[in-house]
């Protein structure tokens, strides 16, 4: 057993408390530690993805218990390299925050590692009850993340973002009850070997909890009709912060691909799949609605949360089509649309604080400084996030349409993304042009006409209000965010690379077996746990 | 035995779903109080309802209390009071933060402030 395996859950658990005990009063220390910890986490990142290149699946029995009685944490392809995504975003963001984010509430940093343990433990755990506790650690990390630093708007989209969250969590717990009153486990894997073997007296009970489950995995990727959470609070929360929430709906995605395939797999009979006639609609609905957003947004913060629905809209169309092909292209685009987002929420907060007085809201406003510089980079960033070529948007969008063919309705689909695809060309080349070009065509007669409207309240959510001035420099920020755009750019570089591992991992996914063996051993024809006899 | 406890669970969870559908964040609040502790039943009674039995199984057939659901209940306990604490605190700054404790987003005068009506 080797113990490196827990290290991405480990380090980022203790150095969170040593953030919050010992370093509260000194940022400089806890900027370091917390960077620190980062770094760790890429290179670990970077080595898991190595060694999962083989193939083998890696498990890890917490206190040696055996699984499926303890739980287990896994390691496969898919797990490396979620892990390694989340640690490469997670830098990048945290790079940026340090130019001043961090100073503004108690505890960024501190949270901010509690976050990143979150996911990554929902990105290795091999139970669905830890998954859930996972899951509350991330969540609980996010509500201190998401009101940081305040302001009542966004005090308020904390609250609501909370309340349905909360509500998903009992929802699961209860999803989780009848799951294992039905097939009793909660082990993954175990789930999975007893899933078809669960009686047709506890079949109504185990249905209803699996699909109450997968309408919470819905809620935490954002999923149309359980949408409504997401745009509130990544428009009204700060931009790092936004820019980290950009895999928090994947991680939702995640659960979906990880426990669909495993359990409802080609394997599975009658049962095989099940999910994918619901996932492909509300994908397209959720596309739909994303676009709409994005045209009619009315300040870049909120174009850039319904430009992050649209973007999971995409990739559930490509997870719900269920074929292995499909499966490389929804998890390329994933990859893409995680850095992508995050791009433009960095950016998006580098305008905010460079805008005094009109934040991000879709105004005419007078120059702000470096306004070239960020106009460039969110030039790039709104590139990739449409799909346009050169950047890798242009190879994920490609895949996703090519995976789409073997999908009786793909006419009705490829119509659908290309037509959103436009959409979202105008609403970003709107925002574009009238907060970066148009900056230097600020009159006079304009400004005292915008007085007017400024009195009147017109104020963009995003106005910082902290009342503290922010040491705005400019070198961090912008290697972070190049750092961000460059992953985009090696990401389309060696597209051949990552697709062969992408491959590779999709065929994992989809020969569960190899998975149940790693974590449950050989072992002879699995007899059902829960009987007739018990009621 | 089982229709008591369904009935409860079942009254808990309306009582809570209507709560949280309110406009004002205290009842929201207690409303989701009541949902997990209806949650909290039901993840309860997934490992069967069994009165004086015994929860270290010495022989299988014998019959038993499950002890599993009982250590899930404890983790969701601990979860969602401390949950709980986060929201009120939240609740509390959000209306010492807008003056009114609306679930809303924008109140009413805030839409018009907006220039939206």
């Amino acid at each position: 057993m080797s113990h490196w395996l827990i290290l991405p859950i480990l380090i980022p658990a203790i150095v969170a408390p040593l953030l919050a005990l010992a370093m509260r009063n000194d940022l400089v220390l806890a900027r370091v530690f917390s960077v620190g910890s980062m770094v760790w986490l890429v290179l670990l990142g970077m080595y898991q993805v190595g060694v999962a290149c083989d193939g083998e699946i890696r498990t890890y029995e917490l206190g040696g218990w055996p699984s499926p009685f303890g739980i287990v944490l896994v390691l496969d392809r898919l797990s490396a390299l979620m892990l390694l995504l989340n640690a490469i975003l997670g830098l990048c963001v945290l790079l940026y925050a340090i130019n001043g984010c961090d100073q503004r509430g108690a505890h960024f940093h501190s949270l901010f590692q509690f976050q990143i343990m979150g996911i990554n433990g929902a990105f290795l755990t091999g139970d669905l009850f830890n998954l859930f506790v996972f899951f509350e650690i991330l969540l609980i990390a996010s509500y201190g993340l998401m009101v940081h630093a305040g302001g009542s708007a966004r005090v308020r989209a904390g609250i609501q973002y909370v309340v349905v969250n909360l509500v998903g969590s009992s929802l699961f717990l209860l999803a989780l009850g009848m799951i294992y009153s039905s097939t009793g486990t909660l082990n993954m894997a175990e789930f999975a070997r007893q899933a078809p073997l669960v009686g047709p007296e506890h079949q109504t009970v185990f249905y209803t909890g699996t699909a109450l489950m997968f309408v919470v995995f819905g809620i935490k990727s954002a999923l149309v009709p359980l949408q409504f959470w997401l745009p509130g609070t990544y428009a009204n929360t700060s931009g790092p912060v936004a820019a980290l929430f950009a895999i928090l709906s994947k991680v939702g995605a995640y659960a979906i691909i990880r426990v669909c395939l495993l359990a409802f797999g080609e394997s599975a009979g009658e049962a095989a799949f099940f999910i994918g006639p619901w996932l492909i609609p509300a994908a397209a609905a959720t596309l739909i609605l994303g676009m709409i957003g994005v045209v009619a947004s009315r300040s870049l913060a909120q174009q850039a949360s319904f430009a992050a629905l649209a973007s999971i809209g995409t990739l559930f169309l490509a997870i719900g089509t269920f074929t292995p092909q499909a499966q490389t292209a929804g998890l390329y685009y994933l990859l893409h649309s995680t850095l992508a987002l995050a791009t433009l929420f960095l950016l998006v907060d580098a305008v905010v604080i460079r805008r005094t007085g009109f934040g991000d809201a879709l105004v005419p406003a007078p120059k702000f400084k470096h306004v070239g510089l960020i106009a460039s980079m969110y030039f790039l960033a709104a590139i990739a996030i449409l799909g346009l070529p050169p950047l890798s948007g242009f190879v994920g969008k490609l895949l996703v349409l090519e995976a789409l063919t073997s999908n009786s309705n793909w006419g009705w689909l490829w119509g659908t993304i290309l037509a959103t695809s436009v959409m979202g060309l105008v609403g970003f080349a709107y925002s574009g042009s009238l907060v970066f070009w148009k900056s230097g065509e600020f009159t006079e007669e304009l400004q005292i006409e915008l007085a007017g409207v400024a009195d009147s309240g017109i104020k963009s959510s995003k106005v910082d209000h902290s009342g503290k001035s922010i040491s705005a420099g400019i070198v961090l920020p912008m290697v972070a965010i190049s750092c961000l755009l460059g992953t985009l750019v090696l990401l389309t570089i060696f597209s051949g690379l990552v697709l062969r591992y992408l491959d590779a991992t999709s065929q994992q996914l989809y020969s569960p077996e190899q998975y149940l063996t790693a974590v449950l051993g050989e072992g002879e024809r699995p007899v059902p746990i829960v009987t007739a006899g018990d009621h | 035995m089982e229709w008591l406890v369904a009935i409860a669970i079942s009254v808990i969870t309306a009582v809570g779903v209507y709560l949280v559908l309110s406009r004002r964040t205290f009842s929201v609040v207690m409303g989701l109080v009541m949902l997990t502790y209806a949650t909290n039943l039901f993840l309860f009674s997934s490992g069967r309802l069994a009165v004086n039995q015994p929860d270290i199984v010495t022989d299988p057939a014998a019959p038993h209390a499950d002890p599993v659901p009982q250590a899930l209940v404890l983790t969701a306990i601990v979860i969602s009071f401390g949950m709980t604490a986060l929201i009120l605190v939240l609740a509390v700054r959000g209306y010492f933060e807008s003056g009114n404790d609306e679930v809303d987003l924008l109140g009413p005068e805030e839409e018009i402030a907006r220039g939206r009506t």
